[in-house]
């Protein structure tokens, strides 16, 4: 009984919280100035104005006009994405459309910079804790800190001149999709998916290290050393699998950060993915693709974070048992 | 002990973690970078050997010389000069721009963290909200909400920000410190709830906010730098870094690489320094 008490109160939290962002997020974008009507469709004659104005329910008070597109949003319903030149009749894009392109290209981009990140970082930070204080251990922290001090625009921009533009190896611009060909795919992702990781990989390889350092002092480590367990065992089974749990919660962390710098990396490469989409949806004042696009993101944040959370149990018994208690 | 002696206690401790950290190399590194930068921010205009906004036409886009030690811009402005000129702006503005976040942020998470209950529980859930959106893509929105940027803009737009992530270190540690006898002691003389907050919890978790004072300090130079990267920070022309960057980055695909990697690189710097500070910190003071 307590524990489904627990779930349903972390639940109802879950449930304020999202309301709270997308009602931040109303806020935020009702507040962008100028006559939405008049910023989209220039031309358009007063009666289509007035019927455009309608229809985005900006006439209304905000608790209507945020009520009305929660229940459009809830029911898939993500609106209308006008695009400059057409006219109001014609205007038939939808907001999900545009994202149904957009979403795959961050996620996979997201995914392959995790990835990536923690098959650098796991090993990394496993050997720094095993060589800790040694010259090794100096010298590749020193530099994983300097590498977690530039900006994301900046890993980026170096990356473009040096290995697009320097060494011609990889073209700086453009995205192609899996479709079009997976070794050109791949060659596409390799500067973005860089720029975004070395932040990461220098962020997760130093946590690790400290993790696993102040593991391998508890008293299960020398009792499983004492049992003459293998070193390698050891490692795995008692001590990385305990750490990995700090790794998650950090991934999950800086996934806000991520979508972040996903935007600028996007900006610099070229590529038309949900940053892209948001910054220009910003920029030609589409009230309702921002709206629903920010909305998605923060449920995705906020979703990630919770199923991290649930799975922590799972991972490490410590947990476990004090939840019992 | 009696309470003159435990002040008495607190004091030497606290004297002697500063000694230690006079002596922490990482420490001594990091204030030295920051102290320069700190310099060229009041007197930026002794060091620089042109005048920023100065154009000098018949060297446009010139590569690094003993000239311009930085090369000059799409302009002809010298680099080198920008640069340090620049370091007032950004400094200036992420220092007022996290001052702010921690101070509305540390009196949330004290009142949060010290009444509890209903108030607590929903201020978490907001602040929960506001973390749950990346912060670029609010500051984004917000600069565009207010149809215009200026540095106070910036200051405000990223002290909102940052509010939630002190608000919840702070609450932390007063989660701790509440149940402490001290607490205990100042509610039996039946103190105000405000002074107890104020003047005797606050001490107590001061470390703690400095470490994350200087934390989103460095957060807040790479905020500042990438909003006016996106476009969102400063004027066009403005010296500041980012806004430099913004400026000058397209040229990198012509093999011009000087504007945008020096104030990148400055920033970077500034970033390193912080950081090497706020690590000193959290290992003198054992956080």
């Amino acid at each position: 009984m307590p524990k489904l008490f627990r779930i349903t109160q972390r639940l109802s939290q879950v449930v304020l919280v999202l309301f709270f962002v997308t009602f931040l997020v109303t806020i935020l974008v009702r507040l962008l100035p100028g006559d939405i009507a008049t910023t989209l469709f220039p031309f358009a004659t007063e009666n289509e104005k007035i019927a455009i104005r309608d229809e985005l329910g900006v006439n209304s008070n905000i608790f209507v006009y945020y009520f009305r597109w929660l229940g459009n949003f809830l029911t898939g319903d993500l609106g209308i994405y006008y695009s400059a030149g057409q006219s109001y009749e014609e205007a038939s894009l939808t907001v999900w459309a545009m994202l149904s392109q957009t979403i795959p290209r961050t996620l996979l981009i997201m995914v392959y910079t995790l990835g990536f990140s923690l098959l650098c970082s796991i090993p990394l930070g496993m050997l720094l804790a095993y060589k800790a204080d040694t010259r090794i251990d100096k010298v590749i922290s020193n530099i994983l800190f300097g590498l977690s001090s530039i900006p994301n625009f900046a890993v980026g921009l170096g990356l473009a001149y040096i290995i697009g533009v320097k060494f011609e190896l990889l073209n700086p611009i453009g995205y192609i999709t899996w479709a079009e060909g997976p070794a050109e795919h791949i060659k596409s992702v390799i500067m973005p998916v860089l720029s975004l990781s070395l932040g990461l990989i220098a962020t997760f390889t130093r946590l690790l290290r400290a993790d696993i350092i102040s593991t391998l002092k508890e008293d299960f480590v020398t009792m499983a050393s004492s049992k003459g367990l293998s070193n390698r065992w050891i490692l795995w089974r008692h001590v990385f699998r305990p750490s990995s749990l700090s790794l998650l919660t950090a991934a999950a962390l800086n996934m806000g950060s991520l979508i972040g710098g996903a935007v600028i990396i996007e900006v610099i490469f070229a590529i038309n993915g949900v940053g892209m989409f948001l910054v220009t949806s910003i920029a030609l004042r589409q009230y309702l693709a921002i709206q629903s696009t920010v909305a998605l993101i923060a449920i995705a944040y906020i979703l990630f974070n919770l199923i991290v959370d649930a799975f922590m149990p799972k991972i490490d018994p410590r947990i476990r048992s004090h939840h019992g208690a | 002990m009696t309470d003159e002696t435990a002040k008495q206690t607190k004091q030497t401790e606290l004297s002697e973690r500063l000694a230690v950290l006079k002596k922490n190399k990482a420490f001594i590194v990091g204030a030295s970078i920051l102290a320069f930068w700190i310099f060229s921010a009041i007197f930026g205009k002794l060091i620089a050997r042109y005048d920023q906004d100065f154009m000098d036409y018949e060297s446009i886009n010139s590569a690094p010389s003993l000239k311009y030690w930085f090369g000059t811009d799409s302009n002809g402005r010298d680099v080198f000069s920008r640069v340090i000129v620049g370091s007032r702006i950004i400094m200036v503005i992420s220092f007022l721009a996290t001052l702010l976040g921690a101070f509305v942020g540390a009196s949330l998470g004290l009142t949060a963290g010290y009444l509890k209950g209903k108030y607590d529980m929903i201020l978490m859930r907001i602040l929960e909200a506001i973390s749950a959106i990346p912060v670029i893509i609010i500051a984004l929105l917000a600069v565009a909400a207010i149809g215009q940027s200026s540095p106070i803009i910036t200051i405000l737009i990223i002290g909102f920000i940052f509010t939630p992530n002190v608000a919840r270190t702070v609450r932390a540690a007063v989660l701790g410190e509440s149940e402490l006898e001290y607490v205990a002691a100042a509610k039996l003389r039946t103190e105000k709830t405000l002074h107890i907050l104020f003047r005797e919890v606050l001490p107590n978790v001061l470390p703690t906010l400095i470490v994350e004072f200087t934390v989103r300090l460095g957060y807040a130079i790479f905020a500042v730098a990438t909003l006016s990267f996106l476009g969102a920070g400063l004027e066009a022309g403005s010296p500041d870094w980012g806004t430099q960057v913004a400026d000058t980055w397209t040229l990198i695909f012509t093999n011009v690489w000087w504007p945008t990697l020096f104030p990148s690189l400055a920033i970077a710097s500034v970033a390193v320094s912080i950081n090497l500070i706020s690590d000193a910190l959290l290992e003198v003071f054992e956080l």
